[in-house]
């Protein structure tokens, strides 16, 4: 078992199923002589060569389009955008066509492709380069959308998108690519589609995924030293979302708070919260409570931009709150 | 699960389509003018009537609420038509706007298929899921109609680099209107197939109308075939209500794009003899206009040129259109006879890879 980094595991992924598959390759804005902006396909080039690790123009309509069109023909390409933001000029693509392509045609043809894409704020981009909307594909029916937030999962999770018949956009974090875990050296591709108790706590449940996943298991450690027993779910799959682990968790703990990267009117944690109330309200001791962005154009200022992340200090907060409006202390 | 797509066997294209005597030249620019053989051009005769009869039934069917949502038809377009699906082979892929019913029937695909899907039965090329604007079938290697703007140009490219990627012969050709020639897919896609040499004819259809906006008045450079040279990228008119010619040009694109892999603009023009959909009174057009458009018919002036060749006379040719009435009857009756598709196949199609939380919830029905 080796320990890497989020970044490392996504390349060794991408170079083992590119060894294993001949159908599966890459394209993207910069991934070839330049290695990727992330550097996520450092050295792809220099070994396998332009053919399959394809540099495209900044046409994301048109090369996303192109990886559709390439895996209606039964090609595995892995498409990089540079980041999330970037995605909204391949909209109608992935809305339109690989969403809908399956269904549209009565099931005639299949379009396996990845769209792999870092979302993440908090790095001084300013407003169009700090967005986190994989809500936009999350609510696609056709879509499959996924959010690992540990290196192990990356490769996991990259494995299974790789491999599944599906277009899956499969999110990323420009704050998660330094980040260290422990990735087994035979990992089975993960179960599309499931949630994770990440840790077990019987007095609150925070919902969490990728960068924010991370937070509450920075959280999840200081409400322990004052006697807090916070559990947390990573939901590592937005859609399709495993209402089933969230539901059963809070049925446990009867109170929940869920943390997101996201804005909060219509975002993840709204649909989260509705799954709670219809799951568990008879459970509920305490409203459900939703940390997220605060609703404005992400400022370039570092302290407006911090005073608009969600982060650990209000996490914590939130789940005081909660706790407190539960009546249990 | 293994692509059917590509290792489908291609289907068995009608012997008649694509016999000529002359070959076509290597060279796109200046095509040989071909001298079918008369069974060849009967074909063609045949072909163009089978559309023009199937979209006056469509027509039809639609006034009658038999089809419902939206429906454009290939009204005028029959000898651009007939003449681009004869010059593809069974091998080659294809991909369309939303106005391609004709295209379906020229590749091949059963009338009584094509038919069924208007109608939204079960028995149609997309099991009643797609409708007119949304054809798809594996065997003929159309893949797709598509009722986005412009949509369909990536994904012929990438069809196109698929095949490139696999060292394959076969070729791509995407078609569309001519107002498509102004959106950002259609930039971002000849680039792409300039740049990488891809096997893909792309084919503007050029009849005037955007809906009801001129060419015009829509586009600043209007001899739309000449966008090919932003590309270095070659590209080539021809009259789309001439049979010949259009194969013409389109074997000498395709088989460019066959022996060199190199993309080609090829634009036709015709006339759209109706309004842009069924709906569509196309009050935008001048009494003289509408005259004009009888005189420009495609169909007729074929019909006059193979009488005047001695190639078919008038009974013969009654003969024929008895013929293709009778299947487009068939068709209709067919249609009407299918089973809608049923409501437990709902959930079917949503994704190819079954998964685990996936939503099979009706409107009404909770979540726990």
């Amino acid at each position: 078992m080796a320990t890497v980094t989020y970044r490392q595991a996504l390349r060794d992924t991408l170079r083992a199923e590119m060894l294993r598959d001949e159908d599966v390759f890459l394209m993207g804005e910069e991934i070839g002589v330049f290695e990727g902006s992330y550097k996520i396909t450092e050295g792809l080039l220099k070994e396998f060569g332009p053919r399959r690790v394809r540099d495209t123009p900044i046409a994301e309509e048109g090369f996303v389009g192109a990886a559709i069109g390439a895996a209606m023909l039964g090609l595995r390409p892995v498409v990089e955008i540079m980041t999330i933001n970037f995605s909204l000029l391949a909209l109608d693509q992935i809305v339109n066509h690989a969403a809908k392509i399956y269904g549209m045609f009565g099931g005639q043809c299949s379009v396996p492709m990845v769209i792999r894409t870092p979302g993440g704020g908090g790095q001084q981009l300013g407003a169009t380069h700090s967005q986190n909307v994989e809500l936009f594909y999350s609510f696609i029916p056709g879509l499959k959308v996924l959010a690992p937030s540990t290196p192990a999962e990356a490769s996991s999770m990259l494995k299974a998108a790789i491999r599944d018949d599906d277009p899956v956009l499969f999110l990323e974090n420009l704050a998660l690519y330094n980040t260290r875990g422990e990735v087994p050296e035979e990992l089975a591709p993960a179960e599309i589609g499931r949630a994770a108790v990440t840790r077990e706590g019987t007095d609150i449940t925070i919902v969490a995924y990728s960068r924010m996943a991370h937070v509450a298991a920075e959280v999840a450690e200081k409400l322990a030293a004052d006697g807090i027993s916070a559990e947390i779910v990573d939901l590592r799959s937005l859609r399709p979302l495993d209402r089933e682990t969230i539901v059963a968790s809070v049925r446990r703990t009867g109170s929940a708070v869920v943390a997101e990267d996201d804005w909060l009117t219509y975002g993840i944690g709204a649909e989260i919260a509705a799954t709670i109330q219809e799951g568990a309200f008879d459970w509920l001791d305490a409203p459900v409570r939703r940390v997220a962005m605060a609703e404005v154009p992400l400022p370039y200022s570092k302290p407006l931009e911090l005073a608009a992340l969600p982060s650990a200090d209000s996490l914590v907060t939130a789940v005081h709150d909660t706790l407190a409006a539960t009546g249990r202390r | 699960m293994e692509n059917p797509i590509a290792r489908a066997p291609a289907y068995e294209g009608k012997a008649s389509m694509g016999d000529t005597e002359t070959r076509s030249p290597a060279r796109p620019r200046r095509p040989r003018k071909s001298r079918p053989k008369p069974e060849t051009l009967v074909g063609y005769y045949r072909q163009m009537l089978l559309i023009r009869r199937f979209e006056e039934r469509a027509a039809r069917a639609y006034t009658e609420a038999k089809i419902g949502g939206y429906c454009h038809l290939n009204l005028g377009e029959e000898a651009t038509v007939t003449g681009l699906m004869a010059a593809l082979d069974p091998r080659d892929y294809l991909f369309t706007n939303y106005r391609e019913h004709g295209y379906a029937l020229a590749r091949g695909i059963e009338s009584r298929r094509v038919m069924a899907e208007l109608y939204g039965r079960s028995t149609g090329v997309s099991k009643g899921w797609g409708g007119s604007m949304h054809l798809f079938d594996t065997g003929s290697r159309l893949l797709g109609g598509y009722g986005i703007v412009g949509g369909q140009l990536p994904l012929a490219t990438g069809a196109a680099l698929a095949i490139s990627y696999r060292g394959g012969d076969e070729v791509v050709m995407c078609q569309m209107g001519d107002g498509t020639t102004n959106i950002g897919a259609f930039h971002e896609s000849l680039n792409m197939a300039a740049l990488w040499n891809l096997p893909i004819v792309y084919v503007v259809v050029n009849n005037g109308l955007g809906m009801g906006t001129t060419v015009a008045h829509s586009s600043a450079e209007p001899e739309l075939h000449k966008r090919a040279a932003a590309y270095r990228m070659e590209g080539a008119q021809v009259d789309g209500s001439d049979v010949t010619a259009v194969r013409d040009a389109a074997s000498a694109a395709v088989e460019l794009a066959r022996a060199e892999s190199r993309p080609f603009l090829l634009e036709t023009t015709s006339p759209r003899l109706r309004g842009h959909s069924v709906v569509d009174p196309a009050r935008y057009r001048t009494a003289e206009e509408k005259d004009e458009l009888k005189a420009a018919d495609p169909l007729a002036r074929f019909a006059l040129e193979l009488e005047e060749h001695g190639v078919l006379d008038a009974e013969a040719r009654d003969k024929l259109d008895a013929d293709v009435k009778a299947e487009v009857d068939d068709a209709a009756a067919f249609a009407d006879q299918s089973p809608h598709p049923d409501v437990s196949t709902l959930f079917d199609y949503t994704y190819a890879t079954p998964v685990a939380g996936e939503s099979r919830r009706l409107p009404a029905d909770p979540v726990f």
